[in-house]
């Protein structure tokens, strides 16, 4: 009988493990070691920091990751600020099959692939394209208008992405506050405001963390959007780390980068965490 | 036509465990650019041999990575250009030599067959053979921007803006040229070569407030020059050639400083499996016939002796409107790529990315 | 002396389906007032206009003698203990009971020693900084009061609050909702479903069904003198038969039940006619037992029947009889002597009650 519980264990575990060793474990602990290695000739290599001095030591790669971290996290901000009053909307306001088409509507736009949506937003914001011959069209500009290309495109794009993966967690937990407890604080003399901080808010938080990790580290990670919308100026950390495995030949700096991105974005999440007093248990489950 | 694919972070993951194939009827699973491998050619050569080929579309940099993600394996012929094959060749050890004897010389333009040969040699044995080739220059809209004779003079007044090229190493060397600098010559050299390179660097960091985006597929460049949001542009041939069918203005058109040649070769990666079909293969593609099948359908011409006689004549007229005899003996070919090049040109390329 | 709350001609429609239908009642200074019904009667809709959370559709809300329609929910001077309590789960104790307090303004020294007094008043000194969750039914019961209470407000709403609770703790906070109230010596106003709860605590008592008040008096008033079939019905236990009257004559009546029983029983001054369907309700302890007809002589109903059987509860206990004629089950209470306990399944028993305690209505909706 035991036995049988044990050799159950084993065989439910054995997918996970697999799935951990062989797709997560492994190819980092190798990514680790490639990144260790400095080449010195051809087919030379020894065991060195030489990789991770190099993003120290030249400023375009810390800047191209701080710009990254700091548009991600922009990114993530304004997610946060439009999926709110959404998220609240569809959770306590919106009943039945209002409900369920405003949440259909936040997932249309994942029936696409990523690219597809993204040449939607290109055609959108070309200087030849839809808004640009509207505002010539109603007069409001003179010639043609190029909104591609630039911060602000990417920082759209990026939001855009992101959106569903804020909305999702936003509902869910704010579907879990009785409205009775909103209108206890209408009751005893809150103001809308003062309800939002008080009570919504801290009790959306942990929705609000777990939904604002996922979208930082969408971004973070994201490739597409960034070089596609941004154009000449579109610098991205992915970006970088792409050109070094596959245009550079040099996947040592590349598993660096990786390494660092992976290292840092850590620190990150773990400080949002620690500055909102949230746990990653609490936020998680 | 080239078309780079510019997604594919998944490629290092790609290793395939492939089935092997049956000896005499193989599968050749072959990694080459657009347009080089039309349904019609592989349906005729499928119908002639009883082999059966899968097709990936790729490019240089990508063939190359995704070779050296599986050490040489998942594939039986690439083609990857010319001078990229003796330093990866060197560094990575991916291809392996060409049996010559089982090649059909006499298919070949023999002076390319030669120069190619030359090239690819690596400790005294060949691994490649060319295919197609072709050039990049300039893609204009000349009725807007007929002042642009050269890389150069894309950082002008007149087409600021309004002008695009790719940030990749052969707008780096077409710069180089263009300031009057020979970086072929500078090749062996490192320091020399980083010294031009930071020229150009300073030039593209210059230039940037002229350039309207770096495309990175040849379908981008198309929409931005067809819709005249971008009137000047480094671009291959082919794509000046396929604009100039709908609107005549646009041409492509070679540089003062000469056009960049490049050739495309066929060559075997390390472990591929099905190497008598991928000769099988080469020797059926290079037939005169063929060879203008694929021309037809990637708008660039081969190292095939003879097909010029088959191919479309509005394409000779055009490449022969682009290219007038002094212009072709102006064009830079490639020389192959020294290990170790593209780290100094990866920092220039990240700069300029960086620069506002 | 105005009352606390009054409301005048209060309706509420949501669509075609009216809610509330013209209501009007008033609760006097400092009493507790209980709104009893049926689930979906309209009571609940009514506690949220008091509360300012719903707009009725017509009518008025006076609260010391002002109307508060144009007050929204945060500015009106009554507060609401909700069914499922809505405590803030992000704040402790203290800070929930000073939520209100933080609200209109109030310093923070006086907000904690205005706690500290409402925690005294509760019976639960000190725990301020406790947890919501760590607190059991009862306690989380009376830091709502307590949350509500701060705020000095003019009426409190209690929305079925004893709800969750389980049936000991529900006794003892009955008790001690009442003993609340009387020590803040607010206005209450409870609505509930349970019978039971509306009876043991209230001054007053509105019975409501379908949006209306059946009824608005005293316990006693409800349980001795129900003056509607509905409330005869639904407060207290009542057996209850249904015929055609044969015979009025002053205070007394004659029905005939459809299994063909004559049964009597009073009017109360409401008009009967002769003809007319109706029907009688007698309560449970009204009707005495006994082992010959001679007991029962002076009862002008008396049956012969079968315990059909006991239903043992204590001092509650009661038998089922099955009347000879069929007319169904008729539910005695046990004399609590102890008299009858070796009564048996089976057993025959007379069973007798004066006409004046059928309680006979017109046949109507109810």
């Amino acid at each position: 009988m035991r036995a049988e519980a044990k050799l159950g264990l084993i065989l439910l575990l054995t997918p996970l493990l697999l799935w951990l060793s062989l797709l997560i474990l492994i190819p980092h602990v190798d990514m680790f070691l490639v990144s260790l290695r400095e080449r010195v000739g051809v087919n030379e290599y020894r065991i060195s920091l030489a990789n991770y001095l190099t993003f120290i030591n030249e400023p375009l790669y810390l800047r191209t990751f701080v710009r990254t971290a700091v548009m991600s996290t922009i990114a993530t901000i304004i997610t946060l600020l439009i999926a709110f009053p959404v998220s609240y909307y569809i959770a306590k306001i919106a009943r039945g099959r209002v409900q369920s088409a405003l949440f259909l509507l936040c997932l249309v736009p994942f029936w696409v692939s990523e690219l597809v949506r993204t040449f939607g937003w290109m055609i959108l914001l070309r200087e030849t394209g839809l808004i640009s011959n509207l505002l010539q069209y109603t007069g409001l500009a003179d010639g043609p208008v190029e909104m591609l290309y630039n911060d602000a495109a990417i920082m759209v794009g990026l939001v855009y992405t992101s959106m569903l993966f804020m909305v999702v967690p936003l509902v869910t937990t704010l579907e879990s506050l009785p409205d009775e407890v909103v209108e206890a604080g209408y009751d005893l003399g809150g103001s809308w405001f003062s309800i939002l901080r008080e009570i919504i808010i801290p009790h959306a938080a942990p929705g609000i963390v777990s939904g604002s990790i996922v979208v930082f580290m969408l971004s973070l990670g994201n490739y597409l959007t960034p070089t596609m919308l941004g154009g000449k100026d579109s610098l991205w950390f992915t970006e970088l780390i792409y050109s070094q495995f596959i245009v550079r030949f040099n996947w040592e700096l590349g598993a660096a980068f990786g390494f660092l991105l992976l290292g840092l974005s850590s620190a990150i999440v773990w400080g949002m965490l620690k500055l909102t007093g949230q746990t990653l248990e609490k936020t998680m489950g | 036509m080239r078309h780079p694919r510019t997604i594919c972070l998944s490629s290092i993951t790609i290793s395939v465990a492939m089935i092997a194939a049956p000896v005499s009827a193989e599968t050749l699973r072959l990694l080459t650019w657009g347009g080089y491998a039309p349904e019609d050619v592989v349906a005729k050569f499928e119908a002639e041999t009883g082999h059966t080929v899968e097709v990936t579309k790729s490019n240089n940099e990508e063939m190359i990575a995704k070779l050296r993600a599986t050490a040489g394996g998942g594939f039986d012929l690439a083609q990857p250009s010319q001078d990229r094959i003796a330093g990866p060749q060197e560094e990575f050890g991916i291809y392996k030599p060409i049996d010559l004897s089982k090649i059909d010389a006499t298919l070949f333009i023999p002076s390319m067959l030669a120069a190619t040969q030359e090239n690819t040699t690596v400790g005294g044995e060949v691994y490649g053979v060319p295919h197609v080739w072709g050039t990049s220059g300039l893609v204009l809209d000349t009725s807007m921007a007929g002042m642009v004779q050269d890389y150069a003079d894309l950082c002008g007044e007149d087409v600021a803006g309004k002008v695009s090229y790719r940030l990749k190493r052969p707008t780096l060397i077409g710069f180089a040229f263009s300031m009057g600098l020979d970086p072929f010559t500078a090749y062996g050299d490192e320091a020399a070569y980083t010294e031009i390179m930071e020229q150009v660097e300073a030039k593209l960091i210059d230039c940037k407030p002229n350039v309207k985006t770096y495309w990175g597929g040849g379908d981008e460049l198309m929409g931005l020059v067809r819709s005249g949001e971008v009137v000047a542009s480094m671009a291959w041939d082919t794509g000046g050639w396929k604009l100039n069918a709908d609107n005549p203005n646009i041409t492509f058109v070679a540089p003062a400083s000469g056009a960049l040649g490049w050739v495309d070769t066929f060559v075997l990666p390390a472990k591929g499996r099905a190497d008598d079909a991928a000769y099988d293969w080469i020797n059926f593609v290079m037939r005169p016939e063929i060879a203008a099948m694929i021309t037809a359908a990637a708008g660039n011409f081969t190292a095939s002796q003879g097909a010029d006689e088959f191919a479309d004549d509005a394409l000779k007229a055009r490449y022969q409107a682009s290219f007038p005899p002094e212009a072709i003996d102006n064009i830079k070919w490639y020389p192959p790529v020294p290990a170790g090049l593209e780290a100094i040109e990866g920092g220039v390329l990240d700069r300029v990315k960086a620069a506002n | 002396m105005t009352p606390d709350l009054e409301c005048l001609n209060l309706t509420k429609g949501f669509g075609d389906m009216l809610a509330v239908d013209d209501v009007s009642f008033a609760v006097p200074r400092g009493s507790f007032f209980s709104i009893l019904g049926p689930s979906g009667c309209g009571k609940t809709t009514i506690m949220r206009m008091i509360a300012g959370f719903l707009e009725p559709t017509s009518g008025d809300i006076h609260i010391r003698g002002r109307s508060v329609l144009n007050t929204p929910p945060n500015k009106r001077p009554v507060n609401m203990v909700f069914q499922h309590l809505a405590l803030f789960p992000m704040m402790n104790v203290a800070e929930n009971i000073g939520y209100g307090l933080r609200r209109a303004g109030m310093a923070k020294p006086e907000i904690a020693s205005k706690v500290d007094q409402a925690l005294d008043r509760i019976g639960l000194p000190g725990i301020g900084p406790r947890k919501v969750s760590e607190l059991s039914g009862g306690q989380k019961q009376r830091v709502a009061i307590a949350r509500c209470m701060v705020l000095e407000p003019d009426v409190l709403l209690l929305d079925e609050p004893l709800g969750a609770l389980d049936l000991k703790l529900r006794e003892r906070m009955k008790v001690e909702l009442k003993a609340l109230q009387a020590a803040f010596d607010t206005t209450f106003v409870y609505i509930t479903h349970d019978q039971s709860e509306a009876l043991v605590m209230s001054d007053r008592i509105a019975v409501m069904n379908e949006g209306r008040f059946e009824q608005v008096g005293t316990g006693q008033d409800l349980y001795y003198r129900p003056e509607t079939a509905f409330v005869a019905g639904f407060v207290g236990d009542s057996n209850r038969w249904s015929g055609r009257i044969e015979r009025v004559s002053g205070d007394e009546m004659e029905m005939r039940t459809d299994s063909g029983m004559l049964m009597r029983g009073a009017t109360h001054d409401r008009p009967l006619a002769v003809g007319q369907r109706a029907d009688i309700f007698v309560r449970p302890e009204a009707i005495r037992i006994a082992r010959s007809d001679d007991d029962l002589a002076h009862f002008d109903n008396r049956i012969t029947g079968r315990v059909e059987s006991l239903l043992f509860n204590g001092a509650a206990s009661r038998i089922l009889v099955q009347d000879a004629s069929g007319s169904g089950e008729i539910e005695v209470n046990l004399p609590q002597s102890g008299e009858f306990a070796g009564l048996d399944r089976g057993s025959e028993v007379r069973i007798g009650w004066s006409g004046a305690q059928g309680n006979c209505f017109a046949a109507g909706k109810a």
